[in-house]
């Protein structure tokens, strides 16, 4: 099983690039059990979602 | 709605051109050259004669326009900088984060990610927008970067690797760096101690 710390580097590349399937297997197994990890990864996608938005121009999803 | 009739909505102009100075200034970080560029875009923007249906449209338009102009200034000066160098800042947020977890390499308790309540709500609130600001200048200037490219000007990883000429490696280290300082301030600085994970 992965680690936190590898899992938390798999998380970040999974935005950036597509996991292989052995990788998003190891994933899902690991994000069941962990609630640190799968906090993480809620994390690191409300930030993506707060990047957009300042893409958008807008300071909000109301505008 | 036309360049001309924007030219004469004053008050939407001034919020708009805060909006792109915003833009601009966080990812070049400098204030001058953000400034240059925003007055270029909008320039572009007024003298062009293409019609929209509303606003947001004329604001995805000025920020397409504006987009190109701060690749370019990052292309131009992206030739004189070292991405790849790790700066003592960069140093420091690796430390932190190596001290997020034991020895054996799961979370340290105290350091274990909190539950952020509604995050959404935090979106709507003006005063969480500028903490995210605070959150970006704080991150050292090649990680910024490097995230900003990835985040904001929506570049794919390997044209980012290709655009500042490092490995793909190197830039998903960069990128997970700078994503890990980024929450780690937004915790600590809006989110709060918050309920810890049990
Ligand atoms: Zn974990």
């Amino acid at each position: 099983m992965l680690t936190c710390k590898e899992i938390t580097r798999l998380l970040s590349e999974s935005q950036d690039r597509k996991l292989k399937m052995a990788e998003q297997m190891r994933l899902k197994m690991h994000l069941a059990v962990c609630e640190g990890c799968s906090r993480y990864k809620q994390q690191l996608n409300f930030i993506r979602r707060a990047c957009r938005i300042v893409v958008g121009g807008g300071n909000g999803p109301g505008e | 709605m036309s360049g001309g009739r924007l030219q004469q909505d004053a008050p939407y102009l001034a919020e708009l051109r805060r909006d792109l100075l915003r833009f601009a200034s966080l990812q070049l970080r400098d204030d001058q050259l953000a400034e240059d560029v925003v007055q270029e875009a909008l320039m572009a923007a007024l003298a062009g004669e293409e019609d929209f249906s509303g606003r947001s449209a004329m604001k995805t338009w000025v920020f397409a326009i504006l987009r190109n102009k701060i690749v370019d200034a990052i292309r131009q000066r992206s030739r004189s900088i070292n991405v790849s160098s790790l700066s003592p800042e960069d140093d420091s947020l690796d430390q932190a984060f190596e001290a997020l977890f034991e020895p054996n390499a799961h979370w340290q308790p105290e350091s274990r990610p909190r539950a952020w309540g509604d995050p959404e709500e935090a979106l709507h609130q003006e005063q969480f927008w500028a903490v995210f600001d605070a959150c970006l200048k704080h991150l050292p200037d090649n990680t910024a970067r490097v995230f900003m490219m990835r985040e904001f000007l929506e570049f794919e990883t390997n044209e980012v690797c290709v655009e500042l000429n490092i490995t793909s490696s190197n830039c998903h280290v960069i990128l997970h760096r700078a994503r890990n300082g980024l929450r780690r301030c937004l915790e600590q600085t809006w989110f709060g101690p918050g309920e810890r994970a049990c």
